[in-house]
């Protein structure tokens, strides 16, 4: 009698579990289906700057009763946007750094934007020349821009006055840089430092651009690195510098105290820094985290003298990634940002200059930041140099990473160094050439496949240009 | 082979019952194991098609010299904390095998470290190291204080995380944590010893040391067999902790880059697929290879007499 019972028992179990797993490989979920297409954004911005990133969601959201954009913060979202392409289930829209572009291009994990700005009458000379390169990779325009950024020195005035500089007058050539920076510091009895004037490590963000204040560049554009060029080594020996000035474990002790960015803890909110390479952003940090700092900006010195003004450019870019649910929608939305008002809205709010070549005059006179003006300029300035579009960037970086990090701890020579990561990025790149130039027929090919929805021109829909 | 009525009818119902089981192990692990053998032999990036290379990967593997870093970190990694870990487990086994009013008490005390979370282990023990307000460096600087080394010139501990030299001893010390797992092991292992050898040997005049040499390990070594066999594959494949303490590249100069990290940047984030097949059956092929030469090393060594 128990064992039948037994047996029963299991025999029902198995046909469970067998009918169930039937059922769930048989048919697709259906769920239901919502009013409004929603399309899923996907964004690095949190806190203040992802609220203004929100307030245009809101906005589109309200302009029309078609399509419902859904923000999601995604921290690290480059690798996870790309996992997500790969595992067919993206978001219709991301918002990525643009060094991934010519990665995401070639690997067809988004979508080239030309005949849909063609269609909408999206001209690529409405952005300032320097950003929408940005965009650009091979002939075909992969993204459009959000917000846009540039470097330069920010500094610690009531410092440079406790240390007898004139905070009326920073630095203009890096060997001054130096000078002020060994002025600036402070060391304690016990030789532990208390105020640092400078380190290149503080932030560790732009370890892969300080070869533009020397005039530098990482590549040819087409097939060759530039890692042992002059300038290259001449970047590694000025990084080492600070490390031989302050010593190795002094600096390294005084920069593991490096709080969270956004922070009271920041050292240079705190005052304990006196100059830093940093954005456009950088002032709205200040503001949310410091009640008294007195800080200055002024055009990152170069190692020559008398350059014109010197700077990064780069930019926050939106893309539409391939296999997507919504490509048409999530490009509606796009189109919504890129409309003047609501880009110089988003630009505002985030304390950053806009991208577009015409700007309403309101724009300066409501914008928060004090120094927009001076960072604006600095974006048409001759010596401003785009982020480059460079397919293995990533490679790049961590042979860079290496590089800089062995001459840091002062285990080998900026020649050796340079001479290495030149080495193994070359190696690299020519094998990326390689592969390139044996899939490009059939690349592009996919690539306008893919531009124009295979083969028809997707239909217009009515959304006008100013409407609220 | 000729099965009576009875037999089949047990063989098809334990089958069946088993079925959900072998369904799952064949879809989520044969399969993929074997799909991942034949991308090996191809430039696989997950978002395009596989094309076939032939045995490109392994030799550009074998001219790779951060492949090479990373066997020589996880080899160097695995001599210092495989043996750490075996013999801080045999010891607090040894001391915790009395059952007095609090062994149980101890015995949990010790093995809760090992099952706490990789991630949060990691966390913890980065701000432990951590050059200027860590722990470890303020007690060293009290040890060194107490015996006046300061003297001749030690008086501060290293940059643990920051320093080439100092950042496998670290892992290592993290990785002791585990050691409550094969103690529990080893404690069970030394119940099964009977007791009058121990008899015996006291009639002998033997004292603790005779007594741990001669008769607990011997009748222990199936057990200290087993678990070395369990800590090679485990430590060989060591990824969480070093992946969150030392930051994905293996800093400082990939000083801690192990095997499996450098397959998870070459797979997930550089996206070659293939190449990264191709490491994981190199490490399979290595990891069968210890396993054994442990077995025949085993075969003069251990003793199953108990059984």
């Amino acid at each position: 009698m128990r064992h039948s019972f037994l047996k029963f028992s299991l025999w029902f179990l198995a046909a469970l579990f067998w009918g169930s797993a039937a059922q769930v490989c048989g048919q697709p979920v259906e769920s239901e289906k919502p009013e409004k297409i929603q399309v899923i954004y996907w964004e690095k911005w949190g806190d203040f700057e992802g609220n203004a990133m929100k307030n245009l969601v809101q906005a589109f959201n309200s302009s029309q009763n078609r399509i419902e954009v859904v923000y999601v913060h995604v921290r690290d979202n480059r690798t996870k946007t790309l996992l997500a392409t790969a595992g067919g289930n993206p978001p219709d829209v991301a918002g990525v750094f643009p060094d991934v572009l010519p990665k995401y291009a070639e690997k067809e994990a988004i979508i080239p934007l030309d005949s849909l700005m063609l269609r909408d009458n999206i001209q690529p000379d409405r952005y300032l020349p320097a950003i929408i390169s940005i965009c650009q990779y091979k002939g075909h325009t992969w993204a459009l821009p959000t917000t846009p950024t540039n470097l330069a020195l920010y500094y610690n005035k009531r410092m440079f006055r406790e240390a007898g500089l004139d905070p009326e007058k920073p630095p203009k050539t890096l060997a001054e840089l130096s000078d002020y920076a060994r002025k600036l510091t402070v060391v304690n009895s016990e030789g532990k430092i208390t105020r640092l004037g400078f380190s290149p490590e503080l932030p560790r963000w732009f370890r892969a651009r300080w070869i533009y204040w020397f005039g530098g560049e990482i590549w040819n554009g087409t097939d060759r690195m530039t890692l042992d060029s002059p300038e290259f080594v001449a970047m590694l020996t000025w990084m080492q510098s600070f490390t031989k000035d302050f010593g190795l474990e002094q600096l390294q002790r005084f920069q593991a105290g490096e709080g969270p960015f956004n922070s009271p803890q920041n050292l240079f909110i705190s005052g304990q820094v006196g100059m830093q390479l940093q954005g456009v952003w950088m002032a709205n940090f200040i503001e949310k985290n410091s009640g008294n700092l007195e800080w200055g900006v002024a055009p990152f010195p170069t190692a020559r003298e008398g350059e014109p003004p010197t700077t990064f450019v780069d930019c926050d870019v939106l893309v539409i990634p391939k296999g997507c649910k919504h490509p048409q929608e999530a490009w509606e939305f796009i189109r919504f940002v890129q409309q003047q008002k609501n880009m110089e809205q988003l630009c505002s709010e985030q304390w950053k200059f806009t991208p577009l070549v015409q700007v309403s005059e309101s724009f300066y006179k409501t914008h928060p930041h004090p120094q927009i003006q001076l960072f604006r300029n600095l974006a048409e300035s001759p010596n401003a140099v785009p982020s480059p579009r460079l397919a293995i960037f990533d490679d790049f970086k961590q042979e860079l990473d290496h590089a800089i990090d062995s001459v840091l701890l002062l285990e080998s020579t900026p020649e050796e160094a340079a001479a290495l990561a030149q080495k193994k990025v070359q190696a690299r790149l020519h094998r990326q050439v390689e592969q390139w130039s044996r899939v490009e027929v059939e690349r592009k090919k996919s690539w306008h496949d893919s531009m124009t929805f295979s083969g028809t021109l997707p239909v217009p829909v009515a959304l006008h240009e100013g409407r609220q | 082979m000729v099965m009576s009525k009875h037999a089949r009818r047990d063989l098809r119902n334990g089958l069946l019952f088993v079925s959900p089981w072998l369904v799952g192990l064949t879809l989520f692990t044969l399969l993929p194991a074997f799909l991942s053998l034949y991308y090996s032999f191809n430039d696989y990036s997950v978002l395009t098609k596989p094309v076939y290379v032939g045995a490109a990967n392994y030799q550009d593997l074998l001219e790779d010299d951060q492949f090479h870093t990373s066997i020589a970190n996880t080899l160097l990694f695995g001599v210092m904390a495989l043996p750490a870990t075996t013999i801080l487990a045999l010891i607090l086994a040894f001391l915790l095998q009395e059952t007095n009013r609090f062994h149980g008490f101890f015995r949990m005390l010790f093995l809760l470290p090992a099952l706490m979370p990789m991630v949060a282990l990691a966390l913890l023990w980065q701000f432990i190291f951590r050059a200027d307000v860590g722990i470890a460096n303020e007690f060293l600087e009290g040890v060194f204080l107490f015996f006046g080394l300061e003297q001749i010139g030690i008086d501060q501990g290293p940059n643990w995380l920051g320093s080439t030299l100092w950042s496998k001893p670290a892992l290592v010390v993290t990785m002791l944590w585990g050691a409550g797992q094969p103690m529990v092991i080893y404690l069970a292992g030394m119940k099964e010893i009977p007791s009058a050898l121990y008899d015996a040997a006291e009639m002998d005049g033997a004292n603790w040391y005779h007594k741990a040499r001669h008769i607990t390990i011997p009748m222990l070594s199936p057990v200290i067999y087993f678990n070395i066999i369990v800590g090679t594959i485990g430590i060989l494949q060591v990824f969480s902790v070093p992946y969150v303490m030392m930051g994905p590249q293996g800093d400082p100069l990939r000083s801690s880059l192990f095997y499996l990290m450098y397959l998870f940047d070459q797979a997930f984030r550089k996206f070659n697929m293939g190449y990264a097949c191709a490491m994981a059956w190199l490490l399979f092929v290595a990891i069968a290879a210890l396993t054994y030469f442990a077995h025949r090393v085993s075969i003069s060594r251990v003793y199953y007499g108990g059984r």
